[in-house]
């Protein structure tokens, strides 16, 4: 609005998305609705290293980034190699990571849903399916050419998130894919994401209102037309 | 013909000095009683511009004796929601009351259930002064369909429609523009009826508040705020918040009330008063100068930013239930031994109930589809897998 003579470097950062038992007003994921404003950065950090190093960058970054950790991660430990704990390590914005290579079927998430990407795909193996593990990193800028170069390699793709699913990230990767990449998808785009009803506080509702790693295992094997009958997986 | 008045001090040892004086004019009243008694509050109203209503009470035997149990039984519930919590059964949120039951209570003996109350997340003992019962506030908490939300919205989303209790909000402050929009509707329809929506010194600094107070005024909304100042917006002291800490004064315009929160009859004169204001003259805030013993919540020790000396002063000299108790046995409505039994009672009670609600199963998994839309208009919705779970909403 003032032809670029005012910026704001500024990184707002802190929990999103559900912790447990936390209730509706406390759950909700917001990485969509930063993500759709033109002029913000949106970061998902999911282990160690990218807190530490999108940090960093986003603080260095002269626009104004929305930094969203997760309660949940916050007591988790990753193994970290040397580099990352230099004093100047610092990740790339907009790049996003493959955690794990595959060659059968992509899986695209971020923040706490990379864990169970990577269980899914720990399980996925074991019947033979190999699944490439995206860590976004970047919800915007979205790293388009990483996501859909993987496309290109496996054919299939799965977006994993916590939020809702309308107008939600999956929706803008699946998107992304059908422009860039229509011809190379062998199967549907399948979207795991949160429950659309405002979370429940109740336990047992609250576990189904949340992707769970067996959801993205069911969902990727579906693009390998290898699903199970509905029934057997009620 | 009313007793002579007693001038309760704070301090317990001045409260305890017209017990000769009361056993000199020894006479029996029954803990039915409802011939009035006149007693006086703990300390003066401060007011901010408005008249301070008189200090007399009018209260009756049973009133105080129903005070004191209603206490008793928040009291009670409250702590053993914090084993509850402790023992896993409660998850998520928990924000207890303890200590500053005396405004639940006093409240209610000034209103009605037509006028309206909304409050935030330390809702329990709100919920249960408004009708709702013990089962109720644990088969909520530990998530089964026997709570007052049916498990779906925890400990800090209990509602009361039928009593006029709007809940039980986790944001903070956002209830004060719901509480003055309740108001609103209220002069709308011409009720005679009051809200009175309430907050912490910590939501007192969030400019929704004078907005929505802004408007309140304007158009002379029956709005009662009532900031709860238990001194500590989760860790922060209020010294440490606000740079005028005089919270019933920074209505500017709108008067003000300062209330000892820790006096039931305090609060009951306060809100009798704030009613009969609101319904005349709009807006007015009561700053109910209370305390809490917990942390702010159950994952907050509550003694990092405040000393146990502190809590234990203020248990020992201002505790609302011991206040009470001892105007009891000052008058002579109740024996040692009676106060004693019922809080066995209310122990019973609390215990039953827990035991109850543990019995009550958890929701349904249709549960989960349901309460999304008054009129669902058979939109879709979906589980976390789209394909495997979904419903039409009706």
């Amino acid at each position: 609005m003032s032809a670029g003579q005012i910026s704001v470097p500024i990184v707002f950062r802190g929990p999103n998305g559900a912790a447990a038992g936390v209730g509706a007003q406390h759950s909700q994921c917001y990485a969509a609705w930063f993500a759709a404003c033109p002029g913000l950065k949106v970061l998902t950090p999911y282990s160690s290293e990218d807190a530490r190093g999108l940090l960093k960058a986003a603080i260095r970054d002269p626009d104004p980034v929305v930094f969203l950790e997760n309660e949940l991660l916050y007591g988790e430990s990753f193994p970290v190699s040397a580099e990352v704990l230099d004093s100047s390590f610092c990740l790339p914005i907009g790049k996003a990571k493959i955690e794990r290579e595959g060659k059968d079927v992509t899986i695209t998430a971020y923040s706490k849903m990379v864990g169970y990407a990577l269980k899914a795909a720990d399980i996925l193996a074991k019947e033979g399916i190999s699944a490439e593990v995206i860590n976004l990193r970047s919800i915007r800028p979205l790293d388009r050419s990483t996501i859909n170069a993987s496309v290109r390699k496996t054919n299939r793709l799965v977006t994993v998130e916590e939020s809702f699913p309308q107008h939600g990230v999956g929706a803008e990767i699946c998107t992304s894919v059908v422009e860039e990449s229509f011809g190379y998808l062998d199967a549907p785009v399948e979207r795991i994401a949160g429950a659309d009803v405002p979370m429940p506080y109740a336990a047992n509702l609250e576990r189904m209102a949340v992707p769970q790693v067996e959801d993205i295992v069911r969902a990727a094997k579906r693009t390998c037309h290898r699903s199970v009958p509905l029934a057997a997986t009620a | 013909m009313p007793l002579s008045r007693i001038a309760s001090q704070s301090h317990a040892s001045n409260l305890l000095k017209p017990l000769s004086t009361a056993l000199s004019l020894r006479r029996s009243i029954s803990s039915d009683s409802t011939t009035p008694l006149t007693i006086e509050t703990s300390l003066p109203f401060t007011s901010h511009k408005c008249d301070a209503p008189p200090r007399a009470v009018d209260t009756s035997a049973s009133e105080l004796f129903s005070f004191f149990r209603d206490m008793a039984t928040m009291r009670r519930m409250e702590i053993s929601a914090d084993s509850l919590y402790k023992a896993k059964l409660i998850r998520g949120f928990c924000h207890l009351y303890d200590g500053q039951e005396a405004v639940a209570v006093g409240m209610e003996a000034a209103i009605t259930k037509k006028d309206a109350i909304i409050t935030a997340y330390r809702d329990h003992c709100t919920f249960v002064g408004r009708g709702g019962t013990l089962l109720e506030v644990f088969g909520e908490l530990m998530g089964r369909t026997c709570g007052g939300s049916k498990g779906k919205g925890g400990s800090m989303h209990l509602y009361r429609k039928q009593d006029s209790f709007y809940g039980g909000h986790g944001i903070v402050g956002a209830q004060i523009p719901l509480g003055c929009g309740l108001a609103f509707a209220q002069r709308y329809s011409k009720e005679e009826n009051v809200t009175f929506t309430m907050y912490g010194d910590g939501a007192a600094n969030q400019g929704q508040l004078f907005e929505a107070l802004n408007m309140a005024a304007l158009w002379d909304l029956p709005a009662i705020l009532v900031c709860e100042n238990n001194h500590y917006g989760m860790g922060t002291a209020e010294w440490r918040a606000s740079k005028s800490p005089a919270y019933y004064k920074r209505g500017d315009y709108v008067p003000g009330l300062k209330v000892d929160g820790m006096d039931v009859l305090a609060v009951k004169q306060a809100c009798k008063f704030a009613k009969e204001h609101a319904l005349k003259n709009g807006p007015l805030i009561l700053e109910m100068d209370t305390y809490r013993y917990h942390g702010h919540s159950m994952s907050d020790p509550g003694s990092t930013y405040r000393t146990r000396d502190e809590i234990s002063g203020v248990r020992q000299e201002r505790d609302p239930i011991e206040r009470v108790r001892k105007l009891l046995l000052a008058h002579d409505i109740a024996s040692e031994k009676e106060l004693k039994d019922l809080e066995k009672q209310v122990r019973k009670d609390v215990d039953d109930a827990i035991a109850k609600a543990k019995e009550s199963p958890m929701p349904d998994p249709s549960e989960l589809f349901t309460h999304v839309y008054v009129k669902g208009l058979g939109a879709e919705s979906f589980g976390a897998d789209r394909k495997e779970v979904r419903a039409t909403l009706p």
